[in-house]
């Protein structure tokens, strides 16, 4: 533009200072999780926290394997229910079913993301809890019941972006195979799954960030034992809980401890954005 | 092994999935439907007018109408202008550079940090630090930052979609840029964007742990936004894992589902029609 006024010019730059506050809100948030987190991790020793498996925070004692543990297993187990389902539903409503339907059940089904966390968390209290406990055994509140409901609570972030993954394979893709003589399963399973591949990972990655995140649900159906189960209706404490359950009356060492675990899953979250972040930008290439 | 006749398998993998299918939308219907039926005959006038009755025990829950409210609005006032000015920068007032890149990714990252981490940095940073205490302001400083990510991904979709050409005449007849921005991009725009900021209230009415360490738990109907406020997400979570009122839980529960349903149904209702306007 060759000439702009004063005016302009001081919108320009107002709007510029905002778009760049979403990267100095989140170096500030890196900021100060870590400057509560890191002095008390170096004082302590990372091998003493990460390695540690005994969590007495009365005691000086901080380990927090257990929960690095629990959450992984926890969320390993969402995975294991959340993507053949999500996945299976996507791939239904793609390549099985009629546009018709699939502009009625994507949204319906991305409307189960919109149900809180707190409410999911309830209702695996009061049904599923019980039902675990009075047919297979043990306390109920268990690795199990917590996979279960946090595998419900990914399906939207799962299926919703595996059929914008699905959808976004070329047609002639499709054509080519079936003119070859294939069935629609064949097409499906030899063509486009392999076109999609990538963006069904970063579907994957993003399901596992909202698992690994996710905070009331788990700590409502999980019990907390802060030990390392073993067996899938043992109960478990994520770092998630651990922060949900104990900040509340924490002070001094032990919520210094609270944000070296809150250290942890940020770097654990971080890793995985990063992730999503590269294997979304090689499908776009 | 013997080879499937491809008929066949393709009979097995369509019941297959399918049955995944109706299992993942009967879960949804479940939900709804339990929660609906057992929460609604506890609602009524009294149930939502009257304060909480033993510290929320019995009742009502209009005091956590209101901090929920007061809280979504506060955010929204704080990461609306925020985010609706950086996607109108990001779209209208640079190419894509390396720093627009940065400025996305950043976004990306802010989207998946977990609430429990925003929770953990609204306590230490609002509560703490800038010494605002347990307050309405310092839960919605917090739930601002989380739905920012969300308003700049929406409004940078509304405002791409706007033609070309309708900034091309507004550019040809002399306007400026700021005045063909908000002349003719933004009036285009706003369905989107308002869709994006619904989507938002339905997040915001649903966190628990962004909240409960920033806003507090506190009962009484907040007058200011220095006062602690209890939303009807923490109501919630406290009666279900602190009391055995689970009428009073299921009720509020009720009230939780159907404000976010139908803020959500509203919004892809906007987003179906702005849609095909498009196509």
């Amino acid at each position: 533009m060759s000439r702009v006024s004063p005016r302009e010019l001081a919108i320009e730059r107002i709007l510029q200072a905002i778009a760049y506050s979403s990267i100095a809100i989140l170096f500030i948030i890196t900021f100060f999780i870590f400057k509560e987190g890191l002095p008390f991790i170096f004082r302590e020793g990372l091998g003493e926290i990460l390695g540690g498996v005994e969590w007495r925070p009365t005691k000086g004692q901080f380990g927090i394997l257990p929960m690095v543990v629990g959450s992984l297993l926890v969320t390993g187990g969402a995975l294991v229910i959340g993507v053949p389902l999500g996945l299976s539903c996507a791939i239904f409503l793609v390549e099985f079913s009629t546009p018709k339907v699939r502009r009625i059940l994507k949204p319906a089904i991305e409307l189960l993301a919109g149900i809180p966390s707190v409410v999911y968390g309830f209702l695996g209290v009061i049904l599923l809890v019980p039902l675990i406990r009075v047919h297979l055994g043990g306390p109920g509140l268990s690795l199990l019941a917590g996979s279960i409901i946090l595998g419900i609570m990914i399906l939207p972030t799962i299926i919703s972006i595996s059929i914008d993954v699905l959808e976004a394979v070329p047609r002639s893709y499709r054509e080519g195979s079936i003119a070859l003589g294939a069935t629609t399963t064949q097409t499906v399973s030899m063509v486009v799954l392999k076109a999609a591949r990538s963006g069904i990972v970063t579907a994957v990655i993003l399901g596992m960030g909202r698992a690994i995140g996710e905070t009331m649900a788990v700590i409502m159906v999980t019990g907390n034992a802060v030990a390392a189960p073993g067996s899938v209706l043992d109960s478990i404490r994520t770092l998630t809980s651990n922060i949900g359950i104990e900040l509340a009356y924490a002070s001094g060492d032990h919520q210094e401890a609270l944000f070296a675990t809150g250290v942890v899953l940020f770097v654990m979250i971080m890793v995985l954005n990063l992730a999503a972040s590269m294997t979304r930008r090689k499908r776009i290439r | 092994m013997k080879r499937l006749d491809p008929g066949v398998t393709q009979k097995i993998v369509r019941g297959i999935l399918l049955s995944f299918t109706a299992l993942t939308v009967s879960i949804l219907v479940f939900i709804i439907t339990y929660v609906l039926l057992k929460g609604l005959p506890v609602l009524g006038w009294e149930f939502l007018t009257k304060g909480a009755v033993d510290a929320g025990t019995s009742g009502g829950i209009f005091p956590f109408i209101v901090s929920t409210v007061f809280i979504t609005v506060v955010a929204l006032a704080i990461a609306t202008p925020l985010g609706v000015g950086t996607a109108i920068y990001l779209t209208e007032y640079t190419r894509e550079t390396i720093v627009t890149k940065v400025v996305r990714f950043a976004a990306e990252c802010l989207a998946g940090i977990p609430s429990i981490i925003l929770g953990l940095f609204g306590f230490i940073t609002f509560v703490l630090f800038l010494k605002l205490g347990w307050s309405i302001l310092s839960g919605a400083l917090t739930l601002a930052i989380m739905i920012l990510p969300t308003i700049i991904r929406t409004s940078e979709e509304a405002i791409i979609s706007v033609p070309q050409n309708q900034r091309d005449v507004s550019t040809s007849l002399g306007g400026t840029r700021w005045q063909t921005v908000t002349r003719v991009v933004l009036p285009s725009a706003l369905p989107g964007i308002v869709t994006g900021i619904m989507l938002s209230v339905g997040r915001c009415i649903g966190e628990t742990a962004a909240v409960i360490f920033t806003a507090g738990s506190a009962l009484p109907t907040p007058t200011s936004v220095f006062a602690s406020g209890r939303t009807l997400a923490v109501h919630f979570y406290i009666l279900a894992t602190e009391t055995d009122a689970f009428g009073m839980a299921y009720g509020t529960a009720a009230v939780l589902i159907i404000a976010i349903l139908t803020i959500n149904v509203m919004a892809y209702w906007m987003m179906h029609r702005i849609m095909r306007k498009f196509s």
